[in-house]
């Protein structure tokens, strides 16, 4: 059994008198590529809020790599939902990319030539070479997204969290995310939260539902329509492409 | 060396003019991009209050500015960011309280106070030698602190709770600018006034904006407007016999209106 990286045990999070999340317990380990399913509204961003310490839980406790959120920005590459962002903002796509070398260095110091390398490094996995100067603002969704990525990923972290990853990006360009995703949970441990239960499942390893408290979770190759239907209260078409070397890890947590 | 500049006075002109630009260049690109004109606005009111301090205590008013625009700076950081207290709210609290603080003293001081309609409106063309020292202490001061915190108030800037996430104390990063800003009004109240800094801290940034692919060429060519603006204004002024504080003021004024006109006309053909 592999090194836990996400513990959440019994956690409840309430957000302005409304229960979030609750007693949601989940464990995610190390070389995990956790899928977390659920309708909008159903508390997907608020546990990944949580698990990078920007939300306190009310009840029950979360912990990662050991300790309490937040406390190792250096292992965890964030990739948001969708930036909230000027898009006239005079920023280059390396100069977003490098900001990902925040936690690697230590304060007041300038960009040296290893964040520089890293930063490159990233870009090109992303397959951002080309626009590397391009203003942000001049970017379409998808390549957006994929800068976003290559901002987590010059970190070098060892967990990445993405948003919704696809919301934002036309149908093709999922399709490049999700095989980019497929080719990054060879190094790092993935949870990506997404209600698009049309496009998930590449090569996820895990797949958990998510509405306020964890509905289902297991294998990928366990996900029934008839549960998501009853998670998500209407019909919901799954489309699931599970490889087979990953169908061995079930029971990870206990739901 | 033109007729204009043979009187010192319109040599400290220059030279003020030049000087302020440059914080009003750096701290201005970052008032524009976070969009917290209305907080400067507010420290730069309340700062009168320490305008009244200085003449009460018969000091230079620039000195007791200082005190009261990092309060207000600090003050509302915390109030908004700590205390959850709406920000124009706080704004408001500490805009008027400051000028109240200010009239009741310039009301205690004997005799009348010389003077204070230029640290109201500015006046560039009575700046004395010993302020100009002051205020390169103060960019020196400002230029150090942006440039070793240039990633973090970058990032600060361009996605806060990203940078919460990365582990920067956002908080304190926060205060630090806003204290910036409060130098920077200190500076630019003796050259167009506590009334009008506003303006010079965000309209050469934001036509700067326009034209800029990086925050730091943002910086250099607000700055560089700055100085336009100032030297346009100046001489306009001397000119015309008008409040040199006011024109420069609409000196700027008029060039925003072009350049967002301009920007707006290529949009459209753009589409």
């Amino acid at each position: 059994m592999s090194e836990p990286v996400i513990v959440c045990d019994r956690l409840g999070v309430r957000l302005g008198g409304m229960q979030v999340l609750d007693s949601l317990s989940l464990t995610v380990y190390r070389g995990d590529y956790l899928a977390v399913l659920g309708p909008n509204g159903g508390g997907k961003t608020t546990l990944l809020r949580v698990i990078l310490g920007l939300e306190k839980p009310s009840e029950g406790a979360v912990t990662v790599f050991g300790g309490p959120p937040g406390r190792t920005p250096g292992r965890v590459g964030y990739v948001p939902q969708r930036l909230f962002f000027d898009r006239d903002f005079p920023i280059s796509v390396e100069e977003v990319v490098m900001m990902g070398r925040l936690p690697k260095r230590r304060l007041m110091r300038r960009y040296g030539r290893a964040d520089r390398e890293q930063a490159a490094a990233a870009i090109e996995t992303v397959g951002l070479s080309r626009l590397r100067h391009k203003r942000i603002g001049t970017l379409s969704g998808g390549e957006l997204q994929r800068t976003l990525i290559a901002r987590a990923l010059a970190g070098e972290p060892e967990l990445l969290l993405l948003d919704e990853p696809t919301a934002s990006v036309d149908p093709e360009m999922k399709t490049t995310i999700y095989d980019l995703l497929d080719r990054l949970k060879e190094r790092h441990t993935i949870v990506l939260v997404t209600h698009d239960t049309g496009t998930v499942g590449h090569s996820v390893s895990r797949v958990a539902c998510l509405n306020c408290t964890l509905g289902m979770q297991g294998p990928a190759s366990s996900l029934g329509t008839a549960a998501l239907e009853s998670l998500y209260g209407h019909p919901v078409g799954v489309v699931l492409h599970e490889h087979p070397h990953h169908g061995g890890r079930a029971g990870g947590g206990h739901a | 060396m033109p007729d204009i500049l043979h009187f010192e006075f319109m040599r400290n002109a220059l030279a003020a003019a030049i000087l302020s630009s440059i914080a009003c260049g750096i701290i201005g690109s970052y008032v524009v991009v976070r969009r917290i004109g209305s907080i400067s606005g507010g420290i730069a009111h309340t700062a009168f209050g320490g305008i009244g301090l200085g003449y009460y205590l018969g000091v230079n008013p620039l000195l007791g500015v200082i005190p009261f625009s990092l309060l207000a700076a600090i003050g509302i950081g915390l109030l908004t960011r700590k205390a959850k207290v709406a920000e124009d709210t706080a704004i408001g609290a500490f805009w008027a309280t400051g000028m109240a603080v200010g009239v009741i003293l310039i009301g205690m001081t004997p005799g009348y106070a010389p003077n204070l309609f230029s640290y109201l409106f500015g006046n560039i063309l009575t700046v004395p030698s010993s302020d100009l020292l002051l205020i390169l202490l103060l960019d020196l001061v400002i230029g150090a602190v942006a440039w070793l915190f240039s990633n973090e108030f970058l990032a600060v800037s361009f996605d806060e709770e990203y940078a919460r996430v990365s582990g920067l104390r956002t908080v304190a990063l926060d205060l630090l600018m806003l204290c910036l800003i409060a130098l920077t009004v200190v500076i630019m109240v003796r050259v167009v006034g506590i009334v009008l800094v506003i303006a010079l801290l965000t309209i050469p940034a934001a036509v700067a904006k326009l034209f800029s692919r990086t925050l730091h060429g943002m910086m250099a060519l607000a700055a560089v407007l700055s100085v336009l603006f100032n030297v346009a204004g100046l001489w306009l002024s001397w000119v015309f016999d008008v409040a040199s504080g006011a024109t420069v003021i609409l000196v700027a004024a008029l060039v925003f209106l072009a350049s967002g006109a301009a920007a707006a006309l290529a949009g459209r053909r753009g589409r």
